[in-house]
């Protein structure tokens, strides 16, 4: 008995279907040309079987910018929806699917891939290390990761997807409110990917503890390694909760347990605190890294070393610290008495305080400095105007009472799209193109990446800026319609097309990429940027083992002060006689399989099927025992090679 | 395998050749990878202490929700619980003088008491699954109300952990039957060691929390 | 830009929209044109922005039209919390304008093009006083609102009028409508909710659906309505009047229509309306709620009586009794103002503390 009318049913469908059909005609194509191209061997041994972290970074990458455009087209679809009033382009039905998708993939599928790929592109040049400390496990982590990611993809044409939202609160997300797969995917793929992201945690957590060049004392750590370094901090802390939170549901929809659900005693706000004790330092987990590489970029561009260094360290850590203090502000409005919201409503206000200096220091980065407006910089700087106000509406929601007002509203929607996007997005995109030429060996066309920037910058604030007032005018998140005679509909239309001019800048985006790899400059100096860091003193791409010699660094910037001949830029350049053979990890396809393994276990847990799972089981543990009996692991790289490639470079010395 | 003839330092011991980078540190901290296996896996043993802060965050908040079934007090069984203690104390206690042994290089010895803990563990498992079976057998089950929900996910959650490490140990006493001591095999030796005294870190915090507590 | 604002005005006026505003249109137009053509001419990106931010304060600052609904409180409680919402923007305004201000000046003044002769000091990367600054002003403008965040956090737990005696009206979300019970009345309405003008209203709060939030942006923010738990919220209207109210948070397919009206009237008015309900309205039987609790959207409905206790067994049910050790005074029908025994933080404490 359901009165709603579904009157997208007949739109929705053939979507479904023309979904279908695209999946299957993109998968014949990509066997067709591995095929065609003889290719097949060529993916296995340099890509699905690599443990290096420069590869592995690119594979995030690419899972990242394709999470986006998936990500991107719900809020498209969304976003279509709600142009108008009484709209009928989706249902109910597919819109929930498609809000909870939107938001799950941007943050799990997208935003974290994307600091990912930045940890492993950048970090182990960053701090002169020839890989990270577990480089198999590095390659397990991206598989768990990608594979979680395709499992949740693919709950759009198998089953349906999950509709609870992102958070997925119970009781909704319970059995007898969400029956059927959509539910499972989530929780199975959050959780398989989740594995991932807390090896990742403690992976980078122990390579800039343990592997830093000699020289590099913390203290002349770049801000990027360190900002990574507080993000580990908070995966590590953070993730288990998560992974308790979706463990927990999964046992009372698969076993009948009772945590979360309304009978037999079961506490559904013990859910909503588990996940906001993950999911609060998750947004500072994707946003530290962004401030890395804001750190970064501002001060290559403005030929400057970074304002109060010190300052920037300490705001980070105070940061990952005090991140764990606030998740109760995501439930003002869950009766936590007077009390309890006044602590977690200052502590919220508490973070700004160190956000607010390192806005203040990038300024003083750029004041008296020389600035290029060059890609990475351009994104930079359009941070700082959209974080500020993102800051500063996150400021005005940590005023609990205000909260009340807020709370579910446009307004709050604003507010995190402009941290998450201004923020997150636009570090990793000023990351991507900084980085680019080190990861690929050319640079990205300058102009179409102009046309991308200003038509997301500008539909970023078409899109957003008129939600803020929606929140004012009592719109709701997460309804599929409106009627007209609220107010509504001009704000509405605004932000629509402010979404489709950001979708038309991913566009150029893609373009600028297609036509780069054919035209592109290539990057024959490895320092395009005139940058200071480590990374910037190799070429591009950097060899297979990073650095022949690894250097001893005498000061923070050091390549900067060797450029400038405050230090000797032989250093930097491997010398004949004292080359020695490299101590390389050994390829594995193992990481794959176990992955794929996974993949199984989710896949016959989300549909209940248990020989799948017993199978999946087994392959797992056989995975696990092989490697540990596995004693060849790595192999040396005998001099004669790596002489070769230096020489090759032009780098050799004496 | 030819190119390892350039490295500096070797030990010709079990599979293959090791390179030994700090021969003056104790045997699983020779190699720079061992050293770094062992950080990350005290970083790791951090995250599952959080994981089970979380489990035990939510039996305390469910602990009263009985929903009119039975109560710990009904359920638990006293000389059961001690048992089970007991027996994963010492085997603790057996892991550990496996540590001992194998910094004095006696492999027999090292064999002989990492057998000696996995039938402890073994032991344990084997009283807490017929715990689990007799409690079920009551109607006690997980799906009869939320504090039994959470017993035995936080319980069977440590148990999970503890036929882990039995199966990993298992695959260790192996390893070092065929390759002797060596950095590696030393390394998995100390590791499944630190894993094991951590699980029993997390017991008695259960004994106090689940079981002590159930009864009064 | 203007395109776009015209392509607004011919798309939407036809469509038979009531409440387009040309005043707002305007207001959006202009600015952005300025944005463009400082775009045009190649200044530096943040002119751009900062033009669009000026179209979108043009949009705020129209929040005296009365569609901005949390901008036209009509009640004490809404009202205290625009002032909350007045004064954190402009406490957060002292440091975003200086920061925009500042950002534009120095990207132009330090760009580097050729003859820039501004000055360049690229050993000039540190400076305490300046960094005791912008860590002080910060510390500053977050214990102003700290303050005034704690002291209104407390006031708005207690009746915002004390010489009137409250009236407490218990709100049911289900899937996917609002049931609301009088318990001083007997009387109990789908959908829309009647209360007195300048009476305190004590809403007390339930769900026995997936949660919901219930909120009515006139007469003041919002409040869950969660299975098992009983939470109160005090409204009050100022002025008689008919104002929105939403189910805010996400509950399921029918949700976006979960919406319901509240009329404030006189107090006359009011038990006229009492009285009518009572003289010829259906009354709402156990079996009758069974059905109104099946997933369904519903029209406004009226009942001259309902189960009595019905609240309470609600919050019961659904894990209340691990909760409230005994009944709940302050949810039985015959108490309509024994809110002081329905200790909000008390009662929540236990909640917030279960995830540490």
């Amino acid at each position: 008995m359901n009165p709603i009318p579904h009157w997208g049913i007949f739109i929705t469908e053939p979507m479904i279907l023309g979904s279908d059909v695209m999946i299957v005609l993109v998968s014949v194509a990509i066997v067709f040309a591995l095929t065609k191209f003889r290719k097949w061997g060529w993916l296995w041994r340099e890509w699905l079987t690599t443990v290096d972290h420069k590869k592995i970074g690119i594979m995030y990458l690419i899972a990242a910018l394709l999470m986006l455009f998936r990500g991107g087209v719900d809020a498209e679809l969304m976003r279509t929806q709600l142009a108008l009033p009484n709209m009928t382009f989706l249902d109910a039905e597919h819109y929930d699917e498609i809000f909870t998708t939107h938001g799950t993939i941007m943050i799990l599928f997208m935003a974290m891939p994307f600091i990912f790929a930045m940890f492993n592109i950048a970090v182990p040049l960053q701090i002169g290390a020839r890989d990270v400390a577990y480089p198999y496990l590095n390659a397990i982590s991206f598989w768990m990761f990608f594979l979680g990611a395709l499992l949740l993809n693919i709950s759009f044409v198998i089953g349906g997807s999950p509709d609870a939202g992102w958070t997925s609160y119970p009781p909704l997300s319970e059995l007898g409110f969400s029956n059927g797969p959509g539910e499972n995917y989530y929780l199975l793929a959050l959780s398989i990917s989740g594995i991932g992201s807390i090896a990742t945690g403690i992976n980078f957590l122990v390579t800039i503890l343990k592997m830093r060049a000699p020289g590099m004392t913390l203290w002349r750590m770049p801000l990027f390694t360190w900002s990574v370094l507080a993000a580990c901090i908070l995966i590590l802390f953070a993730f288990p909760a998560l992974t308790v939170a979706l463990a927990l549901l999964l046992l009372d929809r698969a076993l009948g347990a009772h945590f979360f659900t309304i009978l037999h005693g079961g506490d559904p706000m013990m859910f909503i605190n588990l996940f906001w004790i993950w999911g609060h330092p998750e947004v500072y987990i994707v946003i530290l890294p962004a401030f890395g590489i804001f750190s970064e970029v501002i001060s290559t561009f403005s030929k400057k070393a970074t304002f109060g260094y010190g300052s920037m360290v300490f705001a980070l850590m105070a940061i990952s610290i005090v991140g764990f203090l606030t998740w109760v502000h995501h439930f003002f409005t869950m009766g936590s008495g007077a009390d309890v919201n006044t602590f977690f409503a200052i502590a919220t206000m508490v973070i700004a305080i160190p956000t607010g200096v390192k806005v203040f220091n990038w300024l003083f980065t750029m004041y008296r400095g020389r600035i290029r407006m060059s890609l990475p910089m351009m994104w930079a700087i359009a941070f700082i105007p959209c974080f500020a106000i993102g800051g500063a509406t996150g400021v005005m929601l940590a005023v609990a009472p205000a909260d009340y007002q807020y709370h579910n509203s446009y307004f709050l929607i604003a507010h995190f799209h402009q941290v998450l996007i201004g923020g997150t997005v636009f570090g990793m995109l000023a990351g991507m193109y900084y980085w680019w030429p080190k990861m690929f060996g050319f640079l990205l066309n300058e102009r179409l990446g102009r046309w991308a920037f200003w038509f997301f910058n500008i539909g970023f604030y078409v899109c957003f800026l008129p939600q803020y007032a929606l929140g004012f005018m009592g719109m709701t998140r997460r309804i599929y319609t409106y009627p007209s005679g609220l107010g509504w509909t001009v704000p509405n239309f605004i932000s629509t097309i402010g979404a489709y001019l950001m979708g038309i800048g991913f566009v150029f985006m893609v373009w600028q990429i297609i036509y780069s790899i054919k035209y592109g400059e290539r990057d024959l100096t490895g320092d395009p940027w005139d940058g200071r860091t480590l990374e910037w003193s190799l070429p591009s791409p950097a060899p297979h083992y990073n650095f022949a010699t690894i250097p001893t660094i005498q000061g923070r910037d050091a390549w900067w002060l060797a450029k400038q001949g405050e230090l000797s830029k032989a250093d930097f350049l491997p010398a004949k006689d004292e080359l020695k053979p490299i101590h390389m990890p050994k390829n594995s396809g193992r990481p794959f399989i176990l992955s794929l393994w996974f993949f199984v276990l989710g896949l016959g847990l989300t549909f209940g099927v248990v020989p799948m799972d017993v199978i999946a089981g087994i392959g797992i543990a056989y995975c696990l025992f092989r490697r540990s009996f596995e004693y060849d692991t790595d192999y040396y790289i005998p001099v004669d090679e790596v002489i070769h490639t230096e020489s090759a470079l032009g780098r050799l010395q004496g | 395998m030819t190119t390892t003839a350039h490295a500096p330092a070797e030990n010709h011991h079990g599979a293959g050749h090791i390179h030994v980078d700090y021969p003056d540190r104790p045997v699983e901290y020779q190699t720079e990878d061992g050293a770094l296996k062992i950080l990350g896996f005290w970083v790791f043993l951090a995250t599952d202490l959080i994981l089970f802060s979380c489990l035990f965050a939510t039996f305390i908040v469910l602990r009263s929700h009985v929903d009119g079934g039975p109560t710990g007090k009904e359920l638990f069984d006293i000389p059961s619980f001690v048992a089970e203690t007991f027996i994963l104390l010492t085997s603790s206690f057996t892991g550990g003088l496996a540590t001992f042994e194998m910094h004095r290089d006696k492999r027999n010895r090292v064999v002989g008491w990492l057998i000696v803990t996995v039938l402890l563990g073994l032991s344990f498992v084997g009283l807490e699954v017929k715990e689990f079976v007799h409690m079920a057998m009551d109607g006690a089950t997980l799906q009869r109300s939320a504090f039994l929900s959470a017993f035995f996910t936080l319980v069977g959650t440590h148990g999970c952990h503890v036929s882990l490490g039995i199966l990993w140990m298992t695959g260790i006493i192996i390893q070092l039957v065929r390759f002797g001591i060596n950095p590696i095999t030393a390394r998995k030796v100390f590791i499944v060691n630190m894993y094991w005294h951590f699980l029993d870190v997390v017991w008695v915090f259960l004994f106090t929390v689940v079981y002590l507590m159930g009864v009064m | 830009m203007l395109w776009f604002a015209r392509f607004v005005v011919t798309f939407v006026t036809p469509t038979n929209e009531g409440s387009v505003n040309p005043n707002s249109l305007r207001e959006i137009a202009i600015p952005a044109r300025k944005g463009e053509r400082a775009v045009q001419r190649g200044f530096p990106p943040h002119f751009g922005k900062l033009a669009t931010m000026v179209a979108a304060m043009a949009v705020l600052l129209t929040g005296c039209s009365p569609e901005y609904v949390v901008f036209n409180p009509v009640g004490p409680v809404a009202k205290t919390e625009l002032h909350l919402i007045i004064l954190s923007t402009i406490l957060v305004a002292i440091v975003v304008i200086p920061v925009l201000i500042l950002l534009a000046v120095i990207v132009y003044r330090y760009r580097d093009k050729p003859g820039n002769n501004a000055p360049y000091s690229p050993q000039w990367v540190d400076s305490k006083k300046l960094e005791i600054v912008w860590w002080g002003i910060p510390i500053i403008i977050i214990a102003i609102l700290g303050a005034f965040t704690a002291k209104t956090t407390f006031s708005l737990t207690k009746p915002p009028e004390n010489n009137v005696k409250p009236i407490t009206i218990q709100v049911v979300s289900l899937n996917w409508k609002w049931l609301f019970e009088y318990p001083d009345q007997k009387i109990a309405t789908v959908n829309y909710v009647n209360i007195p003008t300048g009476v305190p209203v004590q809403f007390e709060l339930t769900s026995d659906a997936p949660m919901n939030s219930f909120w009515i942006p006139q007469l003041g923010g919002q409040e869950y309505t969660m299975p098992g738990m009983a939470m109160r919220l005090w409204l009050q209207a100022d002025k008689p009047g008919t104002y929105s109210g939403y189910g805010a948070n996400f509950s399921g397919e029918g949700f976006a229509h979960m919406n319901f009206k509240v009329n404030s009237m006189s107090e006359a008015d009011f038990t006229n309306w009492v009285n009518q309900v009572k003289s010829s309205s259906p009354a709402l039987t156990m079996a009758g709620y069974n059905q109104l609790k099946q997933d369904s959207l519903a029209k406004q409905q009226s009942y001259s009586s309902y189960p009595p206790g019905l609240f309470n067994d609600v919050v019961m049910q659904n894990g209340g009794q691990y909760m409230y050790k005994q009944q709940m005074p302050g949810a039985s029908d015959s108490t309509g103002n024994s809110s002081g025994s329905m200790d909000m933080s008390n009662m929540d404490m236990g909640n917030s503390d279960s995830g540490q």
